[in-house]
């Protein structure tokens, strides 16, 4: 291990925020491993040193579940890196994939006082690196649990919503049971996000720390088919129920020649990427289109993260087809800047309006038409006006549809009492998770619409607040 | 883990198994289907269930052994267990008093047809069959058919077995009787249930159809098997897997149906080559065999 011994402190503003080293562009794209190698001990020492330790800190404020910022990092600034993974984890069950998946840029790190001058202090490398560290170094240790109360709660998904509520309730000591529909836990961790971003190695070494915290975890356990939440409560004895089932129904644009052969949502491409690892075909049974031209619409992170695999996967042009402008992206700026590097081709103020197939119904082009941007509109952003006349083609051999996801109907639809919006969302309580229905909270994607792995993790963590006070006191 | 009790194969390359599935045993319907997974690096197949048993805890599905997880499930024996079976998923069969029904198997057809049959029976209609194969030794569950039906007629495509001809012909014939048919349900290749479904047209008689197309999730959340019905794109998966048959795109359906012709036959490629003892999985060239 390197010198974990702390050395005097310089001056934090004199030190720039430190870089983490990555798989250069040329390089990753021929591979699926993680693109980032993550700090080193010195390189985390000294970003830490920068941190000046604010009497009020205005970083935790920023994130959704109130991780003890400065004292973390003040650990690591004494090299004491395995205690500041445990300084985390008191608040956070997935710091690994936290630190690499949270916009930091939008949370903790946006009020820092350094980025007032400068730029802030990288919060989420340093978490990720000492999350790695603990895990790497076989340090991870399962924490005091409460006294069993005889409570028994079931959550259903285990996404980052479920899997947050789990580690809650079942470190206060009630009977937690995680109900997951497809055969591997993580939810959007597991099927969305790609290796090369967060490995599921990563992934699945989280869950089984909430598994040693207690926690049981019954996979292929489609909730609302295999079992009712009505039969959870009823029949199988849970006292109450989380409902963190996820935005999974994928949008399509209902243009002509969507059902082409080679047409895929995000979801289906990625998933089977990831979960089904057809990056491994034929070693894995599941294939993807051998694809040379790939059109990937839409310009959120999930957009970028299709396309990259597609780059990975082997694709000589990956175009991103986006009807607004690089301004209006909903994409991480590094999320669109590692897109960019590693070669993507941006089609910015396009749309595309039909598919075209060949006689085999296969897809072999897109035709689009271009944009300008008039007045803003509901979202704030300013609204794409067709230009006519501007339709063109582009050749391609697979389409990756990523417009973004609705809320998932299977529970909604086989739960009587249980309310949602025009849009299909659960109708919860923001601050309690709470639905129409006794003894059932919510939270999540399924809530909110599509949003982010640390939004899901904050609604479950305030929804397992909730549900331990509903468990002791009854009160709904 | 989900144990395999049994194995056999009912006709030509058709397999009958039976898997413990207690939670899918106890929910199942006429209609519904799983998905099972037999290794890690396998895919999820997506297969109707023929019948269940509560009790103890099983589940009966048949399948042909077309690709290559389809060959390997076929292989495994009592003592064997699948790594995942989920269920059951889709909608079940929507069952009421219709009157006579006709209920129409074709090929691997007839085993999801069989449970529908026996609720329809069940729910007090009067059942004609018709149960059809290319040939004599792909013919299933004739006798289980015959059990449920109130009148049956089982043909061959090249006149090996029983009467020589189409299951639509059988069908016309019920029409041309004068039998007043409330609902028509055919399940089969595809072909063959867009042929039934032109036959009725004309009569105006509601014909549902079965769809077996690529799944991956099979829970709604991917959207590969899309199909379109009435002009609308649904997902067989969570809004079928019946529909009605005069308003699926059949010509659609079975393009996408061959989506992955190619990449199959290097998978099959890769287990025959196993088979042959000729090379190690790791030897054969990854995309290679074609």
């Amino acid at each position: 291990m390197a010198d974990a011994t702390p050395k005097p402190r310089p001056k934090p503003f004199s030190i720039p925020r430190q870089p983490m080293p990555e798989q250069p562009p040329q390089v990753r794209v021929g591979n699926f491993r993680e693109v980032p190698f993550g700090l080193t001990p010195d390189l985390a020492i000294l970003e830490a040193t920068r941190c000046i330790q604010c009497k009020k800190p205005q970083c935790v404020p920023g994130c959704p579940v109130s991780v003890q910022i400065p004292e973390f990092i003040d650990l690591v600034a004494k090299g004491k890196f395995v205690e500041a993974a445990r300084k985390i984890k008191e608040t956070n069950a997935l710091p690994a994939v936290c630190g690499r998946v949270c916009p930091q840029e939008e949370q903790c790190e946006k009020p820092c006082v350094l980025g007032k001058k400068g730029e802030p202090v990288a919060i989420g490398r340093l978490e990720r690196f000492v999350a790695d560290f603990e895990r790497v170094t076989g340090n991870v240790v399962v924490p005091g649990i409460g006294a069993p109360t005889g409570k028994r709660v079931a959550v259903v998904g285990a996404g980052p919503a479920g899997l947050t509520v789990a580690g809650d309730l079942v470190q206060i000591g009630h009977d937690v049971t995680i109900f997951e529909a497809l055969h591997k836990p993580g939810g959007v961790l597991m099927y969305g996000i790609p290796e090369f971003r967060l490995p599921k190695e990563i992934v699945q070494a989280e869950v089984e720390y909430i598994q040693k915290l207690g926690a049981k975890l019954e996979c292929n356990a489609v909730i609302g088919k295999s079992i009712t939440i009505d039969e959870l409560l009823e029949e199988e004895g849970f006292d109450a129920v989380f409902v963190g089932t996820g935005a999974g129904l994928p949008y399509f644009m209902n243009i002509p020649g969507e059902n082409l052969i080679g047409v895929y949502s995000a979801n289906e491409y990625l998933t089977r990427a990831n979960l089904m690892k057809a990056y491994l075909f034929p070693q894995s049974d599941t294939p993807l289109n051998k694809a040379t031209n790939v059109a990937v619409v839409g310009g959120g992170n999930v957009a970028m993260d299709a396309a990259r695999t597609a780059k990975r996967m082997g694709a000589e042009h990956v175009y991103l087809v986006y009807r607004r402008s690089k301004k209006e992206m909903p994409a991480r700026v590094e999320e669109v800047h590692h897109a960019e590097e590693e070669g993507i081709e941006f089609h910015l103020l396009t749309n595309p309006i039909t598919y075209h197939g060949d006689d085999e119904s296969r897809v072999i082009s897109v035709e689009c038409q271009k944009m300008e941007l008039g007045e803003p509109d509901a979202s704030g952003r300013r609204r794409p006006v067709v230009i006519k006349g501007s339709e063109f083609k582009l050749a391609v051999d697979t389409v990756i549809v990523s417009i973004g996801n609705g809320a998932n109907p299977l529970v909604p639809s086989t739960t009587p009492g249980l309310d949602t919006n025009k849009w299909g969302n659960i109708l919860a309580d923001q601050e309690t998770g709470k639905t129409s229905k006794k003894g059932v909270f919510a939270g999540g994607d399924i809530v909110i619409g599509a949003a982010t792995v640390i939004l899901a993790m904050g609604a479950g963590r305030k929804a397992a607040a909730a549900m331990h006070e509903y468990l002791k006191t009854g009160a709904w | 883990m989900y144990p395999i009790l049994e194995t056999k194969e009912i006709a030509k390359n058709v397999f009958l198994q039976k898997v413990l599935a207690p939670r899918v045993a106890k929910k199942r319907k006429a209609g519904q289907f799983l998905v099972l997974r037999r290794t890690d690096d396998g895919e999820r197949i997506p297969l109707t269930i023929v019948s269940s048993d509560a009790g103890e805890g099983s589940v009966t599905i048949i399948f042909q052994a077309v690709g290559k997880s389809t060959t390997e499930f076929a292989r495994m024996k009592p003592g064997d267990s699948y790594l995942d079976v989920v269920g059951p998923l889709g909608l079940a069969t929507h069952i009421e008093k219709f009157g006579t029904v006709v209920g129409i198997g074709g090929g691997i057809g007839t085993a999801p047809l069989l449970p529908i049959a026996t609720a329809i029976k069940g729910a007090g209609n009067r059942l004609l069959s018709v149960v059809g194969a290319r040939t004599k030794d792909l013919l299933i569950l004739e006798d289980e058919m015959r059990a449920v039906s109130d009148e049956i007629v089982v043909t061959t495509d090249d006149g090996s077995y029983a009467k020589k001809g189409f299951v639509t012909t059988a069908l016309q014939e019920f029409i041309d009787r004068g039998e007043k048919i409330g609902l028509c349900i055919a399940i089969g290749p595809v072909p063959m249930m867009r042929a039934v479904a032109e036959v009725t047209r004309p009569h105006g008689i509601k014909t549902m159809v079965s769809l077996n197309p690529i799944m991956v999730d099979a829970t709604g959340m991917c959207g590969a098997c899309r199909v379109t019905v009435g002009g609308t794109t649904k997902f067989v998966c969570v809004d079928g897997p019946e529909f009605d048959g005069h308003q699926v795109d059949f010509k659609e359906l079975v393009m996408r149906n061959r989506a992955y012709l190619r990449e199959e036959k290097t998978a099959m490629d890769r287990i025959e080559h196993k088979d042959g003892k000729c090379m190690d999985g790791a030897a054969v060239p990854a995309g290679g065999g074609n």
